[in-house]
């Protein structure tokens, strides 16, 4: 097959080795404890095939949690190697795969997953349905997604990593100066993941668009699932131009053609266009669920309806038409001219005006409120300071010609830190011990929870902070090392006590996860921060089939009113219906495989194995196409039977804030 | 509080280097106007921080929930529209305030800057290559390696351009950076104000090497400038073409002086010169995927007899594509 199958283990470096023996004995250790168990059917039956939208969400967010490990892993040994002046833990080529790993993991395999995630749990159930609207597709969605995150991730054992910056510039990441493997696993498992989330994008549009219960127009919806909806509407715009433009990539590597290449009339500047033109549309893909979550927390834990909901959802559709005209602003210094770069300017600091609208109206919804400070509302208030020092820094970057003295320094790392961490990582923090209940029915505890958010906030502002003065002293992002001269040395090394602190704080999240899981009371209320919108309605955890009777909705905060009036707990008997459901396949987990295996062979530039395994995934579109399975119904017995379960416990235990 | 507060100022002072931050000691009328603006938008940005930031403070100290405000229920409000237009209309406003100097300032960096419109400038051609830096006067007839001489109080155009990956030429102290491609050329004016060392770098990330890919720039006076120029051409060897093909193998260099420049045997700028790129010395560690020779690679011109063209390819441990 044209692999050299002795070499495709990276050794050497005793971290790698190490690394190694762990991920063996760690698929060591799931397995045997499968089998011991005997939980290979349950994992197959209840996970693996599940079409479920909660389930679905939940492996999504597990997956987060993965990931923002392993890509926190990379920061932290990032903030080792720079912690000292010509530091010998890493070498430049060590840490240029770690920079870009990072950068992939962090953007596409944690933040993305997360709040698709939280998406995927939250949004049927705001808008009163039984699941998504195409739910086969939307496990599809999480195996590719899945399938891609796994081969990337093990391309640092396996062949060796791309080294070439998560923005992979060419020609730097052609094979005229990248010639190891590494990049292809950027090219290949991106594309597998891409595919994944473009079809996400499908599915919540028309979720949001066909599938609301009666009653609630689109200016009824409540903010995260507007939010949702404009974020699928970018994904389906943007997201096929990342497709094209990896594809290319994928030619010029594997296949020899220049698209992107100096020689023979390649255009490295094309890639960067093409990079950018969904590169930035993606940083807002995952900033608006982010404000959508922050808009459902600030209101609840204010217990005020949202301030100048019209204009908010007004300052989304603003911010996602801007997003897609201010990718130049990445390269300024390309010189395309002051014309080019005024007019970029010009739209990229107009996406200040309606997030400025936002930031307004939450701080708004929250005066002449009673703010909570449970952690997840502590979330979203750090979020408003923290953010707009991200948000003023960017409006910095945004004027061309400063960003000449910006671009590509560390002044320009710690913005969009200070960006996507607030913005998007406090937001996931915020929705996770927000929605919690709702997924498991029980929560996560508050007192662990604020020593994680202290803990994570200050460790945060510790390590990043610093990092805007380095960059105006001069020092540049991605460089492995620096001079003793340099002066940057305690800066650096501030920054990397912080990032301790930061892990800690991350730590503490996962023990509470552990703690909540062994310890935390189970049947809580299924309503247990008097919250406003249509999830809190049901049983925690939800039922699989979400709603015995779907609700009817009259106005914004529609949870919220049928409180005031005293319509929720009334479920007649007559009212319920059989239910019709999707069935369980695994046909979405077996095309991740043979996308995977398929991706790895084209890794590896064995093609024909690669063509071989391809006609695995023509197969699976066979199957598909003759699958008749039209789902199945609920009697209206089991509905009963389900129902008497939470609504009998109702008062057991009591309303978690007052 | 006052103490405590007083005590973090100190203890960072010295963190911050003493304020050393050289996007804030400009030395030249091109990087001054850039911190000039710099300067304008971070006091527009402060007015933002504070006032949000108080407007924060307040609102959630004064409505936080409190236990003899239990029960108590928060009124229905759903917006105000004449609030909304104006915390749309003061954005708006300084998005204005902050455009106008931008544009003026992008303009004005395109040419030479004031007071020096009617100088000859003296053209200094920069090309990039892993990992080093080259300068060819062509006036003076010199090509230097990772250091720059100019004549301070002069102006000074650079003509950049890259042999290899997309790089970026940065001297914060003097001007602003830009990047350099293979087969594009960009320009950049730069005045010193005085004699004085200045630190350049790449900033644009391109491999193994880029920590290390600085340079010194030196404004002399035009005297020392001139003597620099007489010595150089008494003591440094010719450049020739062998040595110059060299030059460009991804390497870490010194400095290095020559007699004669590159440009007589290629302009990495023109669109159509020869690509010098040299992929089977990029391999690093990991698994090696196939390389594509190309017609117009420098290595499959007629200079290169069939022999070391074989070698290439068997050294490459690919099949022979392309030609």
């Amino acid at each position: 097959m044209g692999i050299k199958w002795n070499e495709i283990f990276v050794g050497g470096d005793p971290l790698l080795v190490g690394s190694q023996i762990a991920i063996v004995l760690t698929v060591v250790a799931i397995v045997v404890g499968l089998t011991y168990f005997k939980k290979w059917g349950w994992l197959w039956r209840e996970w693996l095939t599940t079409v479920d939208h909660k389930k679905i969400g939940i492996m999504y967010i597990l997956s987060g949690v993965l990931m923002f490990f392993r890509g926190g892993m990379d920061g932290l040994l990032m903030k080792a190697q720079t912690a000292r002046p010509e530091m010998n833990f890493l070498d430049a080529q060590h840490y240029n795969e770690i920079f870009t790993t990072h950068g992939v993991i962090m953007i596409l395999f944690m933040a993305m997953p997360f709040l698709i995630g939280l998406m995927n749990v939250v949004v049927p159930l705001q808008i009163g349905a039984r699941d998504v609207a195409f739910p086969q597709l939307n496990a599809l969605s999480f195996w590719l997604f899945f399938s891609g995150a796994m081969l990337f991730n093990i391309s640092f054992v396996v062949g060796g990593s791309p080294d070439a910056g998560w923005t992979s510039y060419f020609p730097l990441a052609g094979k005229e100066f990248s010639p190891g493997i590494g990049n292809n696993y950027y090219a290949i498992a991106l594309q597998i993941a891409g595919l994944g989330t473009l079809m996400t994008g499908i599915n919540f549009i028309v979720t949001i668009l066909k599938m609301r219960a009666p009653g609630m127009t689109l200016m009824k919806m409540p903010m995260f699932t507007w939010t949702t909806f404009i974020t699928s509407i970018i994904i389906v715009a943007a997201f096929p131009i990342f497709t094209v433009a990896l594809a290319l990539m994928t030619f010029d590597r594997l296949y020899g053609t220049h698209f992107f290449t100096l020689s023979s009339g390649g255009s490295d500047m094309l890639w960067a266009n093409l990079f950018w033109l969904w590169g930035h549309p993606e940083v807002y893909i995952v900033i608006l669920p982010a404000f959508g979550i922050f808009s459902e927390v600030i209101a609840t834990f204010s217990r005020k309806t949202l301030f100048g909901y019209t204009s908010m959802v007004v300052s989304i559709v603003g911010i996602a038409f801007l997003s897609m005209i201010v990718w130049v602003h990445h390269f300024y210094t390309m010189d395309a001219g002051p014309a080019v770069n005024s007019f970029f300017s010009i739209t990229t600091m107009l996406i200040a005006v309606p997030t400025g609208v936002k930031i307004f109206n939450w701080l708004f919804t929250m005066r002449k409120g009673r703010i909570q400070f449970t952690t997840a509302m502590l979330w979203a208030l750090a979020f408003v300071p923290n953010f707009v020092i991200g948000g003023v820094t960017g409006v910095m970057l945004a004027m061309a010609a400063a960003d000449f003295q910006y671009h590509n320094t560390l002044f320009l790392v710690a913005h969009f830190h200070y960006v996507l961490i607030p913005g998007v990582v406090f937001a996931v923090f915020a929705g996770l011990y927000y929605w919690w209940p709702k997924m498991f029915g029980f929560m996560l505890n508050e007192k662990l929870g604020k020593y994680h958010f202290w803990l994570f906030t200050i460790g945060f502002n510790v390590t990043f902070m610093p990092m805007f003065f380095l960059g105006l002293k001069g020092a540049v992002r991605r460089a492995y090392t620096y001079s003793a001269e340099s002066g940057f040395a305690p800066l650096f090394l501030v920054s990397a006590i912080g990032s301790i602190i930061l892990a800690i704080g991350f730590a503490v999240f996962c023990y509470n996860i552990y703690w909540s899981f062994r310890y935390a009371k189970r049947n809580v209320f299924h309503d247990p921060w008097d919250a406003r919108t249509l999830e809190w309605m049901t049983a925690s955890p939800v039922q699989f089939y979400n709603f015995a009777v779907v609700p009817e909705v009259k106005q914004l905060d529609a949870f919220w009113h049928m409180k005031k009036r005293g319509e929720t707990l009334t479920l007649k008997e007559s009212d319920i219906k059989k239910i019709h459901m999707p069935s369980n396949s695994g046909l979405p987990f077996y095309m991740a495989v043979v996308f995977g295996i398929t991706g790895f062979f084209l890794v590896f530039e064995a093609h024909i194995a690669a063509a071989v395994a391809a006609i695995g995934i023509v197969v699976g579109l066979i199957i598909r196409s003759f699958d008749y399975n039209d789902g199945y119904y609920v009697s209206v017995d089991e509905i009963k039977e389900t129902e008497r379960t939470w609504r009998n416990v109702e008062g057991g235990t009591e309303n978690h804030v007052g | 509080m006052k103490r405590l507060f007083a005590l973090v100022i100190a203890g960072l002072l010295p963190l911050l280097g003493g304020c050393e931050m050289v996007v804030f000691q400009p030395q030249g009328p091109a990087a001054r106007s850039i911190t000039e603006l710099i300067n304008w938008s971070i006091w527009w940005m402060l007015l933002v921080v504070v006032v949000v930031f108080a407007l924060f403070a307040y609102i959630v100290w004064k409505y936080r929930d409190r236990p003899e405000r239990q029960g108590e229920e928060p009124p229905e409000e759903h917006g105000s529209t004449v609030l909304e237009i104006v915390w749309t209309v003061i954005p708006i406003l300084i998005v204005i305030a902050l455009t106008i100097p931008t544009m003026r300032t992008l303009y004005d960096l395109e040419k030479p800057p004031k007071g020096y419109e009617d100088q000859k400038p003296l053209v200094i051609h920069v090309t990039s290559a892993d990992w080093k830096w080259i300068f060819s006067y062509p006036e003076q007839n010199i090509e230097t390696v990772n250091y720059v001489n100019i004549p301070a109080g002069r102006l000074v155009l650079f003509k950049m351009t890259s042999a290899s990956t997309m790089q970026s030429f940065w001297v914060p102290a003097l001007a602003g950076q830009k990047y350099t491609m293979n087969k594009m050329e960009t320009e950049l004016y730069v005045v010193a104000d005085r004699p004085g060392s200045y630190e350049g770098r790449n900033t644009n990330f391109n491999g193994r090497g880029y920590a290390h890919m600085q340079f010194e720039v030196l404004a002399q006076t035009s005297k020392e400038f001139d003597k620099w120029v007489q010595e150089v051409k008494q003591k440094a060897p010719n450049l020739t073409k062998e040595q110059y093909e060299e030059l460009l193998l991804p390497t870490h260099l010194g400095r290095l002086t020559f007699i004669g420049t590159h440009l007589q045997w290629v302009n990495h700028a023109d669109p159509h010169s020869k690509t010098y790129t040299n992929p089977e010395l990029y391999r690093g560690h990991g698994y090696q995927g196939k390389i594509f020779i190309r017609e117009d690679n420098y290595k499959s011109s007629s200079t290169c007899n069939d022999d070391e063209q074989k070698a290439l390819e068997s050294d490459s441990g690919g099949e022979h594509h392309g030609h």
